[in-house]
């Protein structure tokens, strides 16, 4: 009785659970709902983010095909919708209009300033070199880091020698980053005055991936270039 | 006990103009400073932000305000949390399916609406009290007001730190941009140049009542 009077407006506890139970049940419709309605929409942005990064790394590519790069060597193209089997390097090969092969691409990750620098470059066959790179991440200090992108002598670097060494085991030159001004190889990478920890993080990160992918790749060059 | 339609519509226009001036959320009560701060390196982040944030109020007000009947006290945090969580997800995969460029942009600040104070204050102070149309009114105004705000720093904050507005380059290749301006310190720079005019000008007319009193 005298609690009754010391809290007059006590809500039951089954009315607090009815409640929540009918609140999270209508948002739990209305989530699943936005799930469902947007995915189609948000893969087929995710299909064309991807597709539009390697065109812009390869020019001259008109369509693209995802492959992985097997562990044990050998390619393998990723079926739409798959995953790339686990300890395999995925890459793209990007097909001009008459579908022929005009390049590869793939991505690498390096430490730079703020945070790691994700990149996609391109490797031209012909050439064997990385012939660009473009930025999928980063968060380099806007004016300074994120001058690798529009620096007329660091992306003078480009094309950068990439060769694979004769016993198919890695790059026949590592590709490292020089202090700026200083470049005399054509596998080395100028760094940007000023911006030097990011400018090591690009040439990182495409030394990382380029060491890992090409050799596996190289010996497969055959396979890419019929279009199927 | 109705008001006439007349009354209504300017009852609505003051729940409506009281986000947009007198209580703006960024200048006046200086609400949700995290987003306001961070997202507005540029105009188009500043207007979605604002965008996306107006919905999820607008969202959860209204559904608050329809169950505020059901709500029992002792649970209400919790519930309010929740719908704002869930209109939260809804944008999070709206904005994605629109363009994955600005979900990138915005990062993790559209997942931290969630927790901003701006919301939560609406639908604990407003909606929790109010029938859905004026629940609704009050948060469409209180998102406008502060998407106005974040427009007030995100255009201010790119022409002079990047040279362009809403991407469109306006000085040409010559300019030399401020950098810091589209750093975190600009954030607060400009911030303090918009709290300092806001206040001079509620100081004049301060000034002016107190002439005017003073005359009469």
């Amino acid at each position: 009785m005298n609690s009754q009077a010391i809290l007059p407006q006590t809500t039951p506890a089954a009315a607090m659970i009815r409640t929540l139970g009918l609140i999270a049940a209508i948002c739990g419709l209305i989530i699943v709902a936005a799930y469902q309605g947007t995915y189609d929409a948000v893969q087929e942005n995710k299909r064309i983010a991807v597709e539009r990064a390697v065109f812009k790394v390869i020019p001259a590519a008109k369509s693209i095909v995802e492959y992985s790069a097997l562990p044990a060597g050998g390619v393998e193209k990723i079926a739409a919708g798959a995953t790339a089997p686990a300890g395999a390097l995925k890459f793209y090969a990007g097909y001009d209009a008459g579908g022929e092969l005009a390049g590869i691409a793939a991505e690498g990750a390096a430490k730079g300033y703020a945070d790691t620098v994700r990149i996609l470059f391109a490797y031209d066959l012909a050439t064997s070199s990385i012939s660009a790179f473009s930025v999928v991440a980063m968060r380099e200090t806007p004016g300074i880091g994120d001058k690798i992108l529009v620096d007329k002598d660091f992306l003078a670097n480009f094309p950068l020698e990439a060769k694979v060494s004769t016993d198919l085991k890695a790059l026949a030159n590592a590709i490292v980053t020089v202090k700026h001004g200083s470049k005399t190889k054509p596998w080395e990478v100028d760094a940007i005055s000023g911006a030097t920890i990011t400018s090591r993080a690009v040439g990182k990160a495409i030394n990382d991936a380029a060491q890992a992918l090409l050799p596996r790749v190289a010996p497969n060059l055959d396979k890419l270039k019929e279009k199927s | 006990m109705s008001p006439s339609p007349g009354k209504m519509s300017a009852r609505n226009w003051d729940e409506f103009m009281e986000g947009i001036w007198r209580q703006n959320p960024v200048f006046v009560m200086v609400l949700g400073m995290c987003p306001t701060l961070a997202v507005t390196v540029s105009g188009v982040n500043a207007l979605s932000m604002g965008i996306a944030t107006t919905f999820v109020l607008v969202c959860s007000c209204g559904l608050v305000s329809l169950l505020r009947k059901l709500i029992p006290k002792e649970v209400r945090i919790a519930t309010y949390i929740v719908i704002i969580a869930t209109f939260v997800t809804v944008v999070d995969y709206v904005i994605q399916a629109v363009s994955l460029a600005l979900y990138d942009a915005l990062g993790a600040f559209i997942q931290l609406i969630v927790v901003n104070c701006i919301i939560l204050g609406r639908a604990e102070a407003h909606a929790s009290k109010n029938p859905p149309m004026a629940a609704m009114t009050n948060a469409l105004g209180m998102g406008v007001g502060f998407t106005i705000g974040l427009l007030a720093l995100g255009t201010v904050r790119e022409i002079l730190g990047a040279g362009s507005l809403f991407g469109i380059s306006l000085f040409g290749a010559d300019f030399q941009p401020w950098v810091i301006m589209v750093l975190p310190p600009g954030g607060f720079f400009v911030l303090g140049a918009w709290l300092l005019f806001f206040a001079a000008l509620e100081r004049r007319k301060q000034r002016k009542l107190a002439e005017a009193t003073q005359n009469a």
